[in-house]
């Protein structure tokens, strides 16, 4: 264990080593096995598989990423209307990673292949440029993104954009789907680790009704390796308590209240409304849309989008053996997957979570998410 | 992607709407629409797709940097993390010449 921790890049090796031995006691006085936990964010499981963070939990501890990856949850027939809206002639503009993800039979990048006008932006605010320096062309926002991002669209929307500027939302909203997973029996997940950045936003005190309706302890992480690892045993330490309460292990990033301003005027536009995650349920509330009184600049009020050009009638056999939805739900790991680094590759992604810099599968594809060390010793 | 990234502010604009912001030696310039707080020259935010969503506490600054730090000095291309990170940069608008 000892030198498992040594290798490990931490900048503070002895508070590593500190937290370590904390968590092996939390767990083991938690006297069973396994106990489960789940984190809802791509970035804290780059930082668990990038810093090796699994090889120093203890063996019973089971930490898994939930449905924290955006691109991965963004439905099927959201994909099917950005590539009909491109083959109607619009020019679509979305993050990078929404590029590659498969829709019923064809992605953007098979889009753009095929002359359609479809290009990479980081910032809505890119698109918007892009529809000034285009008069002539209707562009389309294809956005994605939970409500970090889903903010910064809306601060757009309200701060006003170019007549030919319109927003296809496939925006989510992260507590809804925690409220789905927890009441999922066969996952048994016992604390959850709220993502930082969300949490920027929407402020720690909203998983406080959560945490206490689902008897279910929360507590908020950063992204450091030592952040996830503290916040993990404070985790542990509250489920062995019996104590379903929200802990904020990331003050310097996420207040109680949130960011005031940003909530403000992302309900000034979007609308939480039920909505299809990718693979994993209809989740309740769990759907950003733009609200009735922004329908001037929704593109699902603007085009008549023909998405059944564009469904496939040819069945993915591949697709048909993905099991994205079984991992964002807990129920699998990436590696339990018959494709996983085989049919199913960065280069070549039969399944979203393969797709986005955030999914777990291609997260532990690039760094070899699951190293055991403990298993090797 | 929700990774964001710190940056120092380097001017606020007359409108007061953005401000040029350095990152890790790389100058952009980012929306201010949705910042939690007021923002001055010398201070730390937190950049998501072009926007600032967070003053970081100045206390509590370098302890931000410090990941940000290590992962853009270690880290090669193809790192998931570094990428996401330089892409947050590049969501900053660039900053005009001339």
């Amino acid at each position: 264990m000892a030198s498992a921790i040594e290798e490990l890049k931490f900048r503070d090796p002895a508070k590593a080593r500190a937290l370590t031995e904390a968590l092996a006691r939390e767990v083991d006085a938690l006297g069973r096995s396994p106990v489960s936990v789940m984190h809802v964010c791509g970035s804290h499981e780059q930082a668990i598989a990038r810093f090796g963070l699994r090889a120093s939990f203890p063996r019973s501890l089971d930490v898994i990423m939930g449905p924290g990856c955006p691109v991965c949850v963004t439905d099927t027939p959201e994909v099917d209307e950005a590539v009909a809206l491109a083959a109607q002639g619009a020019r679509v503009c979305t993050y990078g990673d929404m590029l590659r993800l498969p829709g019923t039979s064809k992605s953007l990048a098979d889009a753009q292949a095929d002359g359609g006008k479809v290009e990479v932006v980081y910032s809505v605010s890119q698109a918007a440029e892009l529809a000034r320096r285009r008069p002539a062309e209707q562009v389309v926002f294809f956005a994605s993104g939970f409500e970090t991002t889903a903010v910064a669209t809306a601060a757009l929307v309200l701060a006003g954009v170019p007549d030919n500027l319109s927003v296809l939302s496939s925006h989510k909203y992260v507590p809804a789907a925690m409220d789905v997973v927890s009441g999922m029996k066969e996952t048994n997940i016992e604390g959850f680790i709220a993502a930082g950045h969300a949490a920027t936003i929407t402020g720690w005190g909203i998983f406080e009704p959560f945490a206490r309706q689902t008897g279910t302890p929360v507590v908020v992480a950063g992204f450091e390796p030592l952040d996830v690892l503290a916040a993990i045993v404070e985790l542990v330490r509250l489920i062995r308590l019996g104590r379903p309460e929200v802990v904020n292990c990331y003050p310097r990033c996420v207040s109680k209240e949130g960011n005031r301003p940003a909530q403000e005027k992302l309900w000034k536009v979007f609308q939480a409304v039920d909505g299809n995650w990718r693979g994993i349920a209809r989740v309740p509330r769990g759907n950003l849309d733009l609200k009735p009184e922004w329908e001037r600049v929704n593109a699902r009020h603007r085009f008549a989008i023909d998405t059944a050009a564009v469904g496939g009638a040819e069945r993915n056999l591949l697709a048909d053996r993905c099991i994205c939805g079984s991992i964002m739900s807990g129920l699998a790991k990436p590696d339990q997957c018959a494709l996983f680094g085989k049919e199913c590759r960065p280069e070549t992604p039969v399944g979203a979570c393969m797709v986005s810099s955030e999914g777990a599968c291609k997260i532990w594809h690039v760094y070899g998410g699951h190293p055991n060390l403990q298993e090797v010793a | 992607m929700c990774l964001g990234v710190p940056g120092k502010v380097l001017t606020i604009s007359d409108d007061g709407l953005s401000a040029m912001v350095d990152f890790f030696g790389v100058t952009r310039e980012l929306r201010l629409d949705i910042v939690d707080e007021p923002v001055a020259p010398g201070d730390y935010v937190l950049n998501h797709v072009g926007f600032a969503i967070r003053r970081i506490p100045p206390d509590e600054v370098q302890e931000t940097l410090a990941l940000f730090d290590q992962i853009l000095s270690e880290a090669g291309s193809g790192d998931l993390m570094a990428e996401d990170v330089r892409g947050e940069i590049a969501s900053g608008k660039e900053r005009s010449r001339g």
